[in-house]
């Protein structure tokens, strides 16, 4: 299964970083068939990173997400915000089905509960606790690399 | 200023809220007051946020601050970079630049210009654009233009791709990129690198032109609502060159008023104070500033593509240039000040940037390798400006003897917006709101008023999941009459 993994935030926000710390995890663990991509934020160009993919990861912080985090599947969306400074997974998902005319392929977000989100701060004490307590979860993700599997375990 | 922006009595009115609930700070808040016959009687608009941003650079040593004040926008990290290099420039001594270190910091800037004015246009604007929200038969209209466009999507993913690209070579990375620093640029552009660019440049400037195309099929289906929706009749403010063309990377400073009169010209932008004040209201984290000469009920102005395009002479390459003109034209002579028109001007720019873009991959000097100047005396405190993609972004700095900064100043380009966005929002709610039932749709006007202007919500930082926007009626006391989510 080729997997695309995206986390994204921002280390210099606290539990922002929640996102990039996990993603340099799988860019560690080089598993093969895996593409790790980090971002500030997801943007409509991250549509076109799904290309080729079998199944897709997207990783990050949430402030109301229940702890230590939740992992679920998701669909595309479509519809605009009033801002470009902020794009969700389920819209980039929309904007491959625009771009490509055809279903993404299987999706997955992976939001880890952040406490603390001011600028210039490190990762909070219960941030850093989730960071391993969401990467035990990530590895048993990957040793069962099956979507259908993945499913099983989305709420 | 409008007179809506403090109400008279406003204990006796009903509050509506737009209110988008974001898991971090930085969201913005719009608040309309409205008697018991649904006439307006306050709009404002909140942006909280941008708190913090100058503590956060305050203690650094100066030349970490082009890297660090990447992390204040996760949209326009380049533009924090170029703006507080050009500072660091000035503070370090390094000035003038080479010709192939300006160069490619220019190429730089043009990227940034390309990839957010195409994300700009294809994911939020056109949208709106396309499927309009005001008439029936402007909807038919509008529906058969959008069958001329089928690739719109795709051609603006792929626009806003080619931007990331350049930034990605002359950066080193897709994020965490460097590039300039104080004194130059760190890395040369390779022979392989200019190639790959050169290749794709002349379809990102067909791509530019049709986009122009679309929205001025559009302007042409519904001409007074396009030309009015969300007007407001600002100064206007931006950089030019020392010919009077637009200059993106450096120029002085020109103000018009909003018939396009001078207010002033050519003004070293190191003074800005001079020229500038910014004000603080109780209720609004995000400061107002205006041209000090004019006082703050007529010195407020606009900042960005539109305010751009009509206060420089000229734009230096042909076809937008060209494109100006035909903008220009629908005015009569007279600037055009809807929010709508937004979305025309950033698409002339687009291609504007494009085209330097273009130019300067043929130029030689790209592939120099002399990437830093020599250094001459120390300054304790410098100013650097760019156009940034929404507008004018000024970085101010004082350093100590220890090379740590001890001062820190930033107008951002939603900033330097703030009263315009209000007095815009304002403008749209009096037309579409006034006496009529309060419905999604019309609160929905509000917000392609905001997404005209893309304000910087503050920043480098995201919402997973949705970014829902929550309306709320309260009645005078305060009690809440009902509440509304979208998205």
């Amino acid at each position: 299964m080729k997997l695309v993994v995206l986390g994204w935030g921002n280390e210099s926000r606290g539990d922002d970083g929640l996102g990039p710390l996990l993603l340099r995890r799988f860019e560690a663990a080089a598993w093969p068939d895996v593409t790790a991509i980090e971002d500030y934020q997801l943007q409509i160009e991250h549509a076109l990173d799904l290309e080729g993919a079998d199944a897709a990861l997207f990783i990050d912080a949430g402030r109301d997400t229940p702890a230590p985090f939740a992992f679920r599947e998701i669909a595309p969306r479509f519809g605009a915000t009033h801002t470009t400074h902020a794009l969700a997974p389920e819209s980039v998902l929309g904007v491959y089905v625009q771009i490509k005319g055809v279903a993404p392929p299987p999706a997955f977000a992976l939001c880890v509960r952040g406490e603390s989100f001011g600028l210039g701060e490190g990762l909070s004490s219960e941030g850093a606790i989730r960071l391993e307590q969401a990467w035990d979860f990530c590895r048993e993700l990957m040793a069962e690399r099956f979507f259908a599997v993945w499913r099983g375990r989305a709420v | 200023m409008s007179a809506l922006e403090t109400a008279a009595e406003p204990a006796s009115l009903r509050r509506i809220a737009i209110d988008p609930v974001t898991r971090v700070e930085g969201h913005g808040k719009v608040t309309i007051l409205m008697d018991a016959d649904n006439r307006v009687h306050q709009v404002r608009l909140h942006i909280v946020e941008f708190r913090g941003f100058e503590a956060f650079i305050e203690g650094r040593p100066y030349w970490e601050v082009p890297v660090t004040v990447q992390r204040l926008c996760g949209i326009c990290p380049v533009s924090h970079l170029l703006a507080a290099t050009k500072a660091m420039d000035i503070i370090a001594g390094y000035v003038p630049l080479t010709p192939t270190a300006e160069k490619l910091r220019r190429l730089l800037h043009y990227g940034q210009l390309v990839q957010s004015h195409a994300l700009h246009f294809f994911h939020l604007a056109s949208p709106d654009l396309l499927l309009g929200f005001e008439s029936e038969v402007g909807k038919r209209n509008i529906v058969g233009i959008a069958a001329a466009f089928p690739d719109l999507a795709r051609q603006g993913v792929m626009t806003r791709k080619f931007g990331q690209e350049i930034i990605r070579v002359i950066a080193g990375k897709r994020i965490h990129g460097t590039g300039a620093i104080p004194g130059g640029m760190n890395k040369a552009l390779t022979q392989a690198e200019r190639d790959g660019l050169r290749a794709d440049i002349d379809g990102i400037i067909d791509w530019s032109r049709e986009a122009i195309d679309l929205v001025q099929k559009l302007q042409e289906t519904q001409p007074d609502f396009y030309n009015r929706f969300g007007e407001s009749r600002a100064n206007m403010m931006g950089l030019v060159d020392a010919n009077g063309a637009l200059d993106f990377y450096h120029g002085g400073l020109r103000a018009r008023d909003a018939n396009g009169g001078e207010i002033f010209d050519h003004v070293d932008y190191s003074t800005y104070k001079s020229i500038l004040q910014e004000d603080i209201k109780p209720w609004s984290y995000m400061k107002f500033p205006h041209i000090k000469t004019w006082g703050a009920e007529r010195g407020w102005y606009r900042v960005g593509p539109l305010a751009r395009i009509q206060v420089c002479d000229s734009l230096t390459t042909p076809l937008a240039e060209a494109e100006r003109q035909v903008f220009l034209a629908v005015g009569n002579g007279m600037p055009l000040h809807g929010a709508l028109l937004y979305h025309w001007a950033r698409m002339i720019e687009m291609l504007h940037a494009a085209e330097l873009a273009r130019d300067l991959l043929d130029d030689p000097d790209i592939l120099g390798k002399h990437l830093m100047a020599d250094r001459g005396p120390r300054r304790e405190e410098a100013v650097g400006v760019i156009e940034a993609p929404r507008g004018t972004l000024f970085h101010h700095y004082r350093v100590d003897e220890n090379d740590l900064v001890t001062y820190c100043n930033l107008i951002v380009s939603t900033t330097n917006n703030n009263q315009a966005m209000n007095e815009s929002i304002r403008a749209v709610a009096a037309r579409h709101l006034t006496g009529r039932e309060v419905t999604e749709g019309l609160l929905n006007h509000i917000e392609v008023a905001i997404r005209a202007y893309d304000p910087c919500l503050s920043c480098a930082t995201h919402a997973l999941g949705q970014m829902p926007l929550e309306v709320e009626l309260l009645d005078a006391e305060g009690a809440l009459l009902s509440r509304l989510r979208k998205n």
